[in-house]
């Protein structure tokens, strides 16, 4: 089969690869119909990930038709046509069983590594380095899809790929940020990153009762679909007005109730100084990632409030402000999204009409155009916000 | 289980007891080294009997600090001044840069030594392996025809001077350090596992299940009531067997056993069954005890190999707790189990070919 294979720091090559096999007794295999490009493989992409090896196959936002499925696979069978989850998840642990799926404890083969660096570790995560498990991605014409009972949502007739592919992952991740702020009525919530997922906490926060939703990023585009799509009211374009002064503008001195970091590891912005200090401890690895997004969030987040974290960090960052934390009673909430813990109430307001998960599709391409969708999405070239495959 | 604590109290009386002993000994040569202990009988190797007794008389411990100074210089010199340590060496100047890399190795074994407090055994084996590696290098470098062989010559008898002092506190350290002189190794591992103290110890109570979750195991075969024998994977494709036999055995609690004679490596074990908190499934804690094929320089070289028990502990467990809560041991194109070792490869599917090797 063909897939999407990562050599190095931008480096991707479609290739041609083995057919995945079922290798136990609870997978199944998926041909693939829609595959996208995630904000986080942009991380691999830049080499931000350390466990990275050469030829590891990328992708953990798919959706397909069953093709074969193992002895103990019970409620899907060939031809049932799937979005596919994220998190590898077994359905039988205690996280699985509290419907904590991204902290699945028997799903990452390399738990090892993930316990040195993380101290535990997280579930395993499909085409995303070693230290998640080392499985074979998405962006592919075909993918093994471990406890496929778990890690399987059918769609139903009727629903396009487009509406149903980002139940894999970015809707859920926006929706969970948007759920961890706990809303009440009357809140203003402000969001740090235009991209998909950003999109997606903005339009989720609305679902979920917001009174005031501001988005901030830089590129036009992207506020652009802020306001259009994701049915933001307010944005802040922080390379032309300061976003902590603007926020206070907007909420008389009190600040939002509270701030989404839908950035993570390679925030840009922030003072000119303090982005220069962040740059040069990245690069010489005294730090892994750039919290500027987070820091701000902090900083801007009114007393008492929530600070809700679904930006990908991966390691050690610096500065965090623990005092301004600490000293106004925030909250921290975080996590990689339990994507199978939404998804069902997901796709019933997709179907009810709430909302239509394309509108963050700027770009349609065939699978072998993967590194050219790499190339300007990491640069934000042509408007890139979201990418489809189709292999 | 009973057995292996009784064991461990033994051992552990018996080292502190030794450990005591062998410094109390050396006290002479520790107040003659107390400025910086190790370096005079050190410079003087070489000069015959007098130089030997003195070593004798030290405990690994000092030795060990000598050693850690020595390679603190000695890396610090590699380091700052590279051309002139390769002058010394006979090498043409061009070798800084991997003069450099070696003093940066050295620099992190005297890092480690005095890192790893009073008994650092591993840490002066990773000497004796970085000794190996110089070695290489230099016996490597006699093919050269741009070397002077004579000071190249002088500068290998050097290296292995200096061998034979880390060989000599590595052995000393692990004797002090081990229970005995048959030096084992004691791995303590728990893990929580979501199910009931009752099913987790059926299935370890037939040994035969226990190649499915022991990965460097190959087989295991019941052959009587309290008696089985075991067949495990070892290094370097080879493989070490014994019979076993069980000591204690408390349904749903407890299975300790322990090798019967005539075993390639004897060793002791136990698993626990323990009630969690809160009707949160069963905390299994497995105590092993063995000693190492080739004593302590096996167990160096097994940890130095990744082949370290504790994490080959930690992984049975990790596996038998997938197996009893998903009913399958998880695997990924990219990380498979192969001969015992958990290895990477790349994240593809593997060909038919290579599953048919497998």
């Amino acid at each position: 089969m063909r897939a999407t294979c990562w050599y190095g720091k931008k480096d991707v090559r479609v290739e041609q690869v083995p057919d995945p096999k079922i290798l136990n007794r609870r997978d199944a295999v998926v041909k693939i119909t829609s595959t996208a490009i995630c904000g986080s493989d942009l991380h691999l992409f830049n080499g931000f990930m350390p466990t990275m090896m050469k030829g590891d196959i990328l992708g953990h936002e798919f959706m397909g038709e069953v093709v074969e499925v193992g002895p103990d696979v019970k409620n899907r069978k060939v031809g049932d046509r799937v979005v596919v989850s994220f998190p590898i998840s077994c359905g039988n642990c205690f996280f699985c069983q509290q419907q904590l799926f991204t902290l699945c404890e028997n799903s990452n083969p390399n738990a090892w590594m993930a316990e040195k660096m993380f101290g535990h570790s997280p579930c395993g995560i499909f085409g995303y380095s070693h230290l998640t498990g080392g499985y074979a991605g998405g962006q592919a014409e075909y993918a093994r899809v471990p406890f496929a009972d778990v890690g399987t949502l059918k769609v139903p007739e009727g629903m396009t790929d487009e509406q149903a592919l980002f139940l894999s992952d970015i809707f859920p991740t926006g929706y969970m940020g948007a759920e961890m702020c706990d809303i009440q009525p009357g809140d203003t919530i402000a969001v740090w990153g235009c991209g998909p997922v950003g999109q997606f906490a903005m339009a989720s926060a609305r679902l979920l009762g917001a009174e005031r939703v501001v988005g901030i990023d830089r590129f036009p585009e992207r506020l652009r679909m802020a306001k259009t799509g994701a049915k933001a009211d307010d944005t802040i374009n922080y390379e032309e007005e300061n976003v902590y002064d603007a926020l206070m503008e907007m909420t008389g001195g009190r600040g939002p109730d509270a701030c989404i970091d839908a950035v993570g590891l390679e925030a840009h912005g922030g003072h000119g100084i303090v982005y220069a200090y962040d740059r040069a401890k990245q690069a010489v690895m005294g730090e892994t990632d750039r919290p500027i997004a987070l820091r701000e969030a902090i900083m801007a987040c009114r007393n008492g409030g929530t600070v809700s974290v679904i930006g990908v960090y991966g390691g050690l960052i610096d500065k965090f402000p623990i005092g301004s934390f600490m000293n106004r009673s925030l909250t921290m909430k975080t996590g990689q999204c339990h994507v199978q813990r939404y998804w069902q109430g997901l796709l019933d307001r997709i179907q009810n009409g709430e909302i239509d998960p394309s509108f963050v599709i700027t770009h349609r391409m065939r699978l072998d155009d993967a590194p050219h969708g790499y190339d300007i999405f990491t640069n934000k070239e042509d408007d890139c916000i979201k990418i489809v495959l189709r292999p | 289980m009973a057995t292996g604590t009784k064991r461990q109290q033994q051992g552990n009386g018996e080292d502190g007891g030794g450990g005591q002993g062998a410094r109390g000994a050396s006290g002479p040569a520790g107040q003659a080294g107390q400025v910086a202990p190790g370096i005079r009988p050190q410079s003087r190797d070489g000069g015959g009997g007098l130089a030997q007794t003195a070593l004798r008389n030290m405990s690994g411990e000092q030795l060990a600090r000598g050693l850690g100074w020595f390679s603190l210089g000695l890396g610090l010199a590699e380091l700052l001044a590279p051309r002139g340590v390769a002058n010394i060496a006979g090498l043409p100047g061009r070798h800084a840069g991997f003069i450099r890399l070696m003093g940066l190795r050295e620099i992190a074994h005297g890092v480690a030594i005095f890192a790893q407090g009073r008994r650092p055994a591993t840490a002066v084996w990773s000497r004796v392996a970085g000794d190996a590696l110089d070695l290489a290098a230099l016996g490597a470098c006699f093919a050269s025809p741009e070397v002077n062989k004579g000071r190249l010559a002088f500068a290998t008898a050097n290296v292995l001077a200096v061998t034979a002092l880390d060989v000599l506190a590595a052995q000393q350290l692990s004797a002090e350090g081990g229970a005995g002189r048959g030096s084992s190794t004691q791995v303590k591992r728990s893990l929580i596992i979501n199910r009931a103290p009752e099913e987790l110890y059926q299935f370890w109570r037939d040994f035969e299940n226990l190649p499915r979750v022991m990965h460097h195991l190959e087989a295991v075969r019941v052959t009587g009531e309290r008696r089985s024998r075991w067949v495990a994977k070892a290094p370097a494709g080879t493989r070490v067997e014994w019979d076993a036999e069980i000591t204690e055995d408390r349904p749903n609690e407890l299975i300790a056993w322990r090798s019967l004679p005539g075993a390639d490596v004897e060793n002791s074990g136990s698993v626990r069954f323990e009630q969690a908190t809160g009707n949160r499934g069963t905390i299994v804690r497995v105590e092993i005890e063995y000693a190492p094929p080739a004593g302590a320089l096996g167990a160096a070289v097994a940890w130095l190999s990744g082949n370290d028990p504790g994490q080959q502990a930690q992984e049975s467990l990790r596996t038998f707790k997938q197996v009893m809560e998903t009913g399958e041991v998880a695997v990924s194109d990219g990380t498979v189990w192969d001969n015992g070792y958990l290895t990477q490869r790349p994240a593809q599917p593997v060909s038919s070919e290579e599953l048919g090797q497998a």
